[in-house]
């Protein structure tokens, strides 16, 4: 029995009715309010809503994006996950590129600005030329990766022969095909570099003077002083690059169209993907599928896949801190 | 909100949802009602976008117009196939009357979805004999389960260009004609430098080689990829293995796989003066009719032929057989003025004149019986070889298929890992194809 009266409540009582007065002020907050959110309602209807029931609705049709679609049920489903063998590459191509390059872009992009922002003269310079490879167009960038490393002719494998190391076959090479394409992203490392920068300058100073008078070196002023301060954006990074992974699709697309050395036209068909299904991924697939055999069902199915694995990785991000910052209760 | 309203409001919303969407794809129904010698201004789409190929298409167009006064043509060039579709879709005034693609992968499609108009009723309105203005094979590929929604737009042939002076030099007399020929052939003019790195292969038969897809290799042994029933039979016919199995030997006669696809990788890009057999890197290059103009043009450095491409040992009656494919063009389901459309159609398809004139524009083969004989036709020798291919009763063209030539990608999947020796079992592995080859064929079915 607790030693501590607890205060007596009140009865509850059924609610008056509203005077038609109060009962207009309301309507008018609400409409309002929702007057206010109208634009991103539209938006979020017209970009979001509508396409994800409309990915849903068609990944249970057959519709081949000229007759009447027809309901089939799960066949589009138990094609896509029974009957499609380049399913399962190009799932774990996507979730390796998600891994390896969202990690190796946020340890590259806070590597370079961290040092950009410890360059005492140069900045400028450092600055441009750190971020000006983010600005070539993609298919630009890639085309020029491409030239570079061709492991005949590219002038990378020529300086590697001349100096004795074995040169890899990159984009012809399926083993080197991910790692080359981690390497073009890692070259257009300039959004994040900016990002860090600002996150970095925004660390305040006295607490790098106070960290040093008591005696901590560079390690520990990281460790201690700039990390947890940089943790929200580092988060920031690491979710929206996993979304962007998760949709990667033309730096992989020409990359492998490139190497390949087919050339489109009257009759030629191609599946992307190129060395060995290496650089296949959902979203190449999806287009495939969609567009070139006209299987809009298995391509919504895919579609959707991609969204649950992309809104689940985002959501354990969020809820878990990525382990960067403490759990809220 | 109480559950129960929610799962109504959900319901709700899904269903209306289904109602807006289902109401999406409807094509627009035409008519054949018109008539075609009141004035009228027909919309064609067609892919072609090289400056001279449209100047061709257009003095095609100004030719049509002078015939027929009453018809005013309106021609968008460039168009790809996702945008006629999608235009057909839609429907409406600006929708095009007659279209064409370059993708006879999408034939089948075009005809079971109805999106392309019927032919056979206006070849019937109006006299013309299929059967006796195309070659079958041609008429093969713009139709699909009977119904011909499209009829050939000239055509591509396949064959083998030959460099003289290292026929020359290895001590070859004339282009090799069977396969055993072939892969002595290739191996006699590989050329290695001193560090043992190639200076010239025979034939790079690599799959990814520029226009050597194994579809356009495989049609030298005459492959029928389909029973009558519809499925899938590469397993089945004992040419498929053949025909993998004499590419791992033209390999292994000229170095392997590896050290080959090591040598493709040092080759420029196939449209300029780069490439591997204009830099008499390779003795033999696979190409199309286009090739012998471009080697004119970029005044190759070496004297140069064509020929056939070889035939299996068994089957050397066959010889002068080739691979053929090409530009299709149909009616808009959705035109209202299709009588007219179908003036157009016969002019650029049919005409004798024209389609030779075509011909000689954009240096491609004609596609009827009539213009490959006529003695308008370019005469040029290597040119002329490639109006041989098309003619040949033997020569073929890829059968239509329902999803845009799935199962051209899929065959040409396992025959990238079998040319690598990643296949140990290729009996196994053709019965998995063939299996896959099914299943996607049943998935795009209604």
């Amino acid at each position: 029995m607790s030693l501590v009266e607890s205060p007596e409540r009140p009865a509850a009582t059924a609610p008056r009715p509203k005077a038609p007065a109060l009962r207009r002020k309301h309507l008018r907050q609400r409409l309002r309010t929702l007057g206010f959110l109208s634009p991103w309602l539209v938006g979020f209807s017209v970009f979001f809503g509508y396409p994800l029931l409309a990915t849903v609705y068609f990944s249970f049709m057959h519709y081949n994006q000229i007759e009447q679609p027809s309901f089939v049920g799960l066949r589009n489903w138990k094609y896509v996950f029974t009957q499609m063998p380049l399913f399962g590459p190009a799932l774990w191509n996507t979730l390796w590129l998600v891994v390896v390059m969202v990690a190796l872009r946020v340890v590259f992009g806070l590597g370079i600005g961290l040092l950009v922002t410890k360059i005492k003269s140069g900045v400028g310079f450092f600055r441009t030329a750190f971020y000006l490879p983010y600005l070539a167009p993609p298919v630009a960038a890639t085309v020029a990766f491409v030239f570079l490393l061709n492991p005949g002719t590219g002038p990378v494998n020529e300086i590697l022969e001349a100096v004795g190391i074995p040169a890899p076959g990159w984009f012809n090479d399926a083993a080197w095909a991910k790692p080359s394409l981690v390497m073009l992203s890692l070259w257009g490392i300039g959004d994040l570099m900016v990002i860090f920068m600002a996150a970095l300058l925004d660390v305040p100073k006295e607490q790098y003077e106070a960290a040093e008078l008591d005696g901590a070196g560079a390690w520990a002023r990281f460790r201690y002083v700039t990390w947890p301060s940089i943790t929200p954006i580092v988060l920031f990074a690491v979710v929206t690059g996993v979304v962007q992974t998760m949709q990667y699709y033309t730096q992989a697309l020409v990359a492998g169209k490139l190497a390949s050395g087919v050339t489109i036209g009257p009759g030629t068909v191609i599946q992307p993907g190129y060395p060995d299904h290496s650089t296949l991924t959902v979203p190449q697939l999806v287009y495939s599928l969609g567009f070139q055999n006209f299987n809009t069902g298995a391509a919504c199915v895919l579609s959707l896949v991609l969204f649950v694995i992309a809104m689940a990785v985002t959501t354990l991000l969020m809820r878990k801190r990525a382990g960067l910052l403490p759990a809220e209760d | 909100m109480p559950r129960p309203r929610m799962r109504i409001c959900l319901s709700a919303a899904l269903a209306g949802a289904g109602l807006i969407l289902s109401g999406c794809a409807n094509p627009s129904v035409g008519s054949d009602r018109d008539d075609p010698t009141q004035p009228v201004t027909l919309k064609f789409w067609h892919g072609w976008s090289n400056q001279a190929e449209v100047k061709a298409v257009d003095d095609s167009i100004a030719r049509f117009e002078k015939l027929h006064p009453n018809i005013k043509v309106e021609t968008v060039n460039n168009v790809t196939d996702e945008t006629v579709n999608q235009a057909l879709r839609a429907g409406g005034d600006d929708a095009p009357d007659v279209v064409s693609s370059f993708t006879t992968n999408n034939v089948g499609q075009y005809c079971s979805s109805g999106m392309w108009a019927d032919l056979d009723p206006f070849m019937k309105k109006t006299g013309v004999e299929k059967e006796k203005v195309f070659p079958k094979t041609f008429l093969d590929y713009t139709s699909y389960q009977g119904k011909q929604c499209a009829l050939p737009l000239l055509a591509d042939s396949f064959g083998l260009y030959y460099n003289k002076d290292a026929f020359k030099e290895a001590g070859i007399e004339r282009p090799p004609r069977t396969m055993s020929e072939f892969k002595r052939d290739a191996a006699k003019l590989t050329k290695r430098k001193p560090d043992g790195s190639y200076e010239r292969a025979g034939f790079v038969p690599n799959f990814r080689l520029y226009q050597n897809s194994p579809d356009r290799l495989f049609a030298q042994w005459g492959p029928a990829y389909f029973d009558k029933k519809g499925k899938a039979q590469l397993a089945r016919d004992p040419r498929t293995k053949q025909f993998l199995t004499t590419q791992r030997e033209l390999l292994d006669a000229q170095g392997g796989y590896a050290a080959l696809e090591k040598f493709r990788t040092t080759f420029g890009d196939e449209m300029s003066s780069q490439s591997s057999f204009m830099t008499q890197k390779a003795a033999m290059h696979l190409d199309g009719e286009w090739r012998g103009l471009m080697l004119k043009e970029g005044k190759a450095k070496f004297d140069w032929g064509s020929a056939p491409l070889p035939v299996p040992d068994d089957q050397a009656d066959t010889y002068g057989r080739g691979y053929l494919t090409g530009t299709v063009a149909g009616i808009a389901h959705g035109s209202k003025h299709q009588n007219a459309a179908w003036e157009l159609l016969r002019f650029l398809t049919v005409d004798t004149d024209q389609v030779v004139r075509f011909a000689n524009a954009i240096h491609n083969v004609p596609s009827t019986f009539a213009a490959l004989k006529s003695p308008k036709l370019d005469a040029d020798p290597a040119f002329r070889t490639f109006i041989d291919i098309a003619r040949n009763p033997h020569s073929q063209a890829m059968p239509p298929s329902i999803n845009g030539g799935q199962y051209i990608t899929a065959f040409q999947d396992f025959a990238y890992d079998a040319e690598a020796g990643k296949v140990p079992d290729l009996d196994k592995g053709l019965r998995e194809l063939d299996a896959q080859i099914d299943a996607d064929n049943l998935q795009s079915v209604n």
